[in-house]
């Protein structure tokens, strides 16, 4: 009996992603999208076999995946928390919401939990300048966050963990 | 949750498709005249006049156009395309729809940043509403020949894939360095084939145009900033939204509208755009005078100037392509002595030097953000060195 590696098993499923999206050059963003979205990174070995896919050099992929700032090599958390940092949510008081999504979550900004559940980041301006500070969750938005607040909806995404639900958190009333 | 305030917009009161159908009877001619004489430029921010535009991609000679829907609203202080997007979405796609007979395009994307990923859902279904009822499609619109449709394209966190020929670049699955101009995207644009690049604003304003007329549409604002545009406005006022006003309106009367009149400052046009302090609260929001994209943000009598350029060239710094030196080091380079303002060991000569510096970023820099990316701090150096120079670590 052959079993197949993890390998084998992800060059198929990539294999079927660009015959969906496409082999041209410009299927390069959506498929590098998807991959993220379903891996949480874009590995080596994934860039070889989409480069292979799309018959350019896998520099090409690499560079394209570094300029990106929603495209990563590193594992990213299932959930991918981006506090906006620009101008009106700073005057808004950001600062207090980052510190408190440090310390619920032990990790610092550009880091990942340890058991892979979340990542925290900063993001420039996420246009809800009127509503800071605000932050997205993944697709989800929240906005007028305060320090209170951030503990609940870290909550709200760890009840995620154990249901065969999706990745997005329950919408948090405020 | 995250409706913003907006009240009164023409947007609410324009009768679904009209302009649509006005722009069938009037043909592709017709529907680029209507537009050059209503005025109207660009409503994200650089102001290229949209006939002009128009009228160069609908004379070049390709069977394969592109009509791109600019939804890469990463302007700081700008959130004005979000509320069209998610309550007029439609306005859109029929500005959209409307561009494409003008231009002849069988293609249309809507470049749609990463940042707003949770609209899409509802966008991707307003637009299969439209291939059911033919509006999109073979044949669209019941007009023989006319085939078009609109997909919608992700961005992935890039705020400089808002300038035309970076999202292009994007979309090509390269990463986003804007190009040289020319050849512009009307000539040379998407995979080679002509493309009009149209803000979200512009084209729901299209779909007005052509409602309502050109001449309702050029009865406001001034004479080279005709129309009426959306304004995002935030920061330090009492009604935080987003609102519809005629171009020409002077920065004293905005802040009266909004609730800010006791500011000490306001920055038009967000990290691209210039800081007008409270002497000069009497110039005119126009293309002649003060352009803007829309974004408008209010600063308070507390506010620290300091922080508001450290803000803004963390911003530039982060999200520069790096692809030509003035903006990739220039910006680090001002950055740092926004650090030495704050601690007080700025000389006077170095911070000449610096104003030297932004003023070579502002020449020698390839695209809009990098012509652009010294705006803010050389603005607040202009107007507040009295709060800048000189400090003592720890005070204000």
């Amino acid at each position: 009996m052959n079993l197949m590696t993890q390998q084998e098993r992800l060059r198929g499923e990539l294999e079927e992603l660009v015959e969906r999206l496409g082999t041209e050059r410009n299927a390069l963003m959506p498929i590098l999208q998807e991959v993220q979205r379903k891996y949480y990174r874009i590995d080596d070995y994934s860039i070889q076999v989409i480069a292979d896919l799309l018959d350019i050099h896998p520099v090409e992929v690499h560079a394209v995946v570094s300029f990106y700032s929603f495209l990563d090599f590193k594992p990213k958390g299932r959930f991918v928390i981006r506090l906006c940092r620009t101008l009106c949510c700073d005057m808004a008081g950001k600062d207090r919401v980052a510190r408190q999504l440090c310390n619920d979550l032990g990790i610092q900004f550009g880091e990942t939990t340890p058991d892979g559940k979340f990542t925290l980041e900063y993001a420039n301006c996420i246009g809800m300048c009127d509503q800071g500070p605000a932050m997205l969750v993944n697709d989800h938005v929240y906005t007028r966050v305060t320090p209170e607040m951030v503990n609940k909806i870290i909550e709200s995404c760890r009840q995620v963990f154990g249901l065969h639900a999706t990745q997005q958190p329950m919408e948090h009333k405020s | 949750m995250i409706t913003s305030t907006c009240k009164n917009l023409t947007f609410e009161t324009i009768e679904p498709w009209a302009g649509l159908k006005r722009a069938v009877e009037l043909g592709q001619a017709g529907i680029i005249r209507e537009v050059t004489d209503s005025g109207i430029k660009g409503r994200g921010g650089a102001g290229f006049p949209t006939g002009v535009k128009w009228n160069l991609c609908a004379a070049a000679k390709d069977p394969l156009k592109y009509i791109i829907c600019n939804a890469d609203e990463g302007e700081p202080g700008t959130f004005k395309d979000r509320v069209i997007l998610t309550d007029f979405a439609d306005l859109v796609f029929e500005g959209m729809i409307i561009a494409a007979m003008a231009i002849n395009a069988p293609e249309g994307i809507l470049y749609l940043r990463g940042e707003y990923t949770y609209l899409r859902e509802g966008l991707e279904a307003q637009l299969l509403a439209l291939r059911v009822n033919k509006k999109l499609g073979k044949n669209a619109c019941g007009l023989e020949g006319f085939d078009f449709n609109i997909q919608i394209r992700m961005g992935s966190g890039a705020y400089v894939c808002g300038e035309e020929t970076a999202l292009i670049e994007s979309l090509e699955g390269h990463r986003g360095e804007p190009r040289n101009r020319p050849p512009y995207p009307v000539n040379t644009g998407f995979d080679g084939h002509p493309t009009a690049v149209n803000n979200v604003e512009s084209l729901a304003w299209i779909s007005c145009i052509l409602s309502k007329g050109s001449s309702w549409f050029s009865q406001h604002g001034t004479e080279k900033s005709t129309g009426l545009k959306l304004f995002s406005v935030s920061g330090d006022c009492d009604n935080p939204g987003v609102y519809e006003l005629p171009l020409g309106i002077t920065v004293a009367e905005l802040l009266v509208e909004v609730g800010g009149s006791n500011a000490k400052a306001v920055q038009i046009g967000g990290a691209s755009g210039c800081c007008v302090p409270a002497a000069e609260f009497d110039r005119k929001i126009a293309y002649e005078d003060i352009p803007t994209g829309g974004s408008v943000i209010v600063f308070g009598p507390g506010r620290d100037m300091l922080d508001v350029a450290q803000n803004f060239l963390e911003f530039m710094v982060e999200e520069s392509c790096g692809q030509c030196t003035p903006c990739r080091y220039g910006n680090p380079t001002l950055l740092e002595g926004v650090q030495m303002l704050r601690e007080g060991k700025c000389s006077a000569a170095y911070l000449n030097e610096l104003v030297s510096l932004g003023g070579t970023i502002q020449i020698a820099s390839k695209c809009g953000l990098g012509q652009s990316s010294a705006n803010a701090f050389l603005s607040i150096v202009e107007h507040f060195k009295e709060e800048l120079m000189g400090r003592t670590v720890g005070t204000v």
